[in-house]
């Protein structure tokens, strides 16, 4: 499903400098496996993912659905696949930075990449993996005229601080588990607050709507059955929603809209750090599955090449090619053996199965 | 093979020939479609593959299952005939259906 996303209140805070080998930006399965195969060749890595949960699209857009070319698993799940990943990759420690992205990427003069999280958290890094995807998730804009110019100002995806809510007319968009825990937090706050969704049924957590059943009640929230189709204000500040409802249209007076209508994918960032596009994808070479940049990969459905598939068995291959390709920057010394894990007692040792 | 009309929000109509066993949506990236986006590629995960089905169509295309519903929400103007093409399957019972695509997929 889509909006599973807690955009929970007390958001941890990032911040702090990491030193590591490698970071991959993307927990699907891709940057998920990726850590496996660098972590056989000794590279520690640290995985950075702007959802609050391993995965990538197999979590958040189909966990339940079956996928049925993984080689050797005739079906599997979404879920199941992201959960044996986990299971695969845990002798290798990987440290995960859920909920964060990554919003700058630049090659310092030794050589080394300094990343930093939307978050505040840095990293300085031998290599980067990019493993994004389809891109970042992003919160869906709602198709009204003019919203662009209310972002940030009065139209919120998220809200990292309640307090800069405080003494608002709120309207709050959706029937998910946002939409709710975002009336319930912030109904205490408002001057007013309304709760706008289509229909009397909601998709969030029945104790949450229980809860906001209740508010409605005794009068501390709004709930309309409609929806929003246009907007009023001015230097972006909105003073004004209109809301088509069963029985025509009503204009709501307020200072804030906060619209949950679920994720997106977008290329996001990534646009900005210099590499070889084509297509809003990530042009690499199909030896390294290395970019223009020396030390960044791009592994799985963010890269092209020419015979690209977007597969995931293929960005399986992609991450084992990369990580042999990275182990020659990170241990430039190190003479390369190639080893299977069949037989192999170092990798063995590695894994913990020996 | 059956038939299905897509009205676009101007008026422009194309019918085009599926085969039993497609999905709406998949008829309607099959024929250039514009205004379907299906973004997830069909696992109901997404809401840009909205259509509205003509009023004369709606009992015998059925309503919405409870998943569908809920992804409806993330749809914009939804409406009395909304559906997700991506859940509407091709079949002799609905030849010659009729859609209208919405002017925008979210």
């Amino acid at each position: 499903m889509a909006e599973t996303i807690s955009i929970a209140p007390a958001s941890s805070e990032g911040g702090g400098l990491i030193e590591t080998d490698a970071v991959i930006i993307g927990a699907g399965p891709c940057g998920l496996f990726a850590v496996f195969e660098l972590g056989l060749l000794d590279i520690k890595a640290h995985v950075v993912d702007i959802l609050d949960r391993p995965g990538g699209q197999c979590a958040e857009l189909y966990p339940e659905k079956p996928i049925y070319d993984v080689p050797a698993l005739p079906i599997v799940t979404g879920q199941e696949l992201t959960e044996r990943l986990m299971e695969q990759i845990k002798p290798f420690n990987p440290v995960f930075h859920f909920s964060e992205r990554i919003d700058e990427l630049k090659k310092q003069a030794d050589g080394r990449f300094h990343l930093v999280t939307d978050a505040g958290t840095e990293f300085i890094a031998k290599v980067v993996v990019i493993a994004a995807g389809g891109g970042s998730f992003t919160p869906k804009r709602p198709p009204l005229n003019g919203i662009e110019d209310f972002e940030g100002k009065s139209v919120f995806y998220s809200v990292r601080k309640i307090e800069s809510m405080r003494g608002k007319d709120i309207v709050i968009v959706g029937g998910g588990d946002s939409a709710l825990d975002w009336t319930l937090n912030l109904a205490p706050v408002a001057n007013s607050l309304t709760l706008i969704h289509r229909r009397d049924e909601f998709r969030a957590a029945p104790h949450s709507v229980e809860k906001m059943r209740k508010m409605v009640e005794d009068a501390s929230v709004r709930l309309m059955i409609g929806q929003v189709t246009a907007l009023e204000g001015a230097d972006g500040q909105l003073t004004a929603i209109e809301v088509k409802t069963a029985s025509g249209s009503e204009k709501i007076p307020c200072t804030a809209m906060l619209p949950f209508f679920g994720l997106t994918m977008k290329l996001g960032p990534v646009a900005d750090w210099g590499l070889n596009l084509h297509e809003n994808l990530v042009s690499v070479d199909t030896e390294r599955f290395e970019t223009n940049e020396h030390g960044i990969f791009a592994i799985g459905d963010i890269n092209t090449y020419p015979g690209k598939l977007k597969l995931i068995l293929s960005g399986f291959h992609e991450a084992a090619l990369m990580a042999q390709a990275a182990q020659r920057i990170i241990y430039p010394e190190k003479k390369v053996v190639f080893q299977y894990t069949t037989s192999s007692s170092s990798l063995q040792k590695k894994l913990g199965v020996k | 093979m059956t038939k299905i009309t897509f009205i676009q929000p101007d008026g422009e109509s194309q019918t085009v020939e599926a085969e039993n066993g497609l999905t709406v949506m998949e008829a309607a990236k099959l024929n250039d479609i514009a205004g379907i986006e299906a973004e997830c590629g069909g696992a109901c995960a997404c809401a840009t593959c909205h259509v509205y089905v003509d009023d004369a169509w709606r009992d015998k295309v059925g309503k919405a299952s409870d998943m569908e519903e809920d992804m409806l929400d993330f749809a914009f103007d939804v409406r009395e005939g909304s559906r997700l093409s991506c859940q509407i399957k091709v079949s002799d019972a609905i030849d010659g259906l009729v859609v209208r695509v919405p002017a925008k997929q979210f």
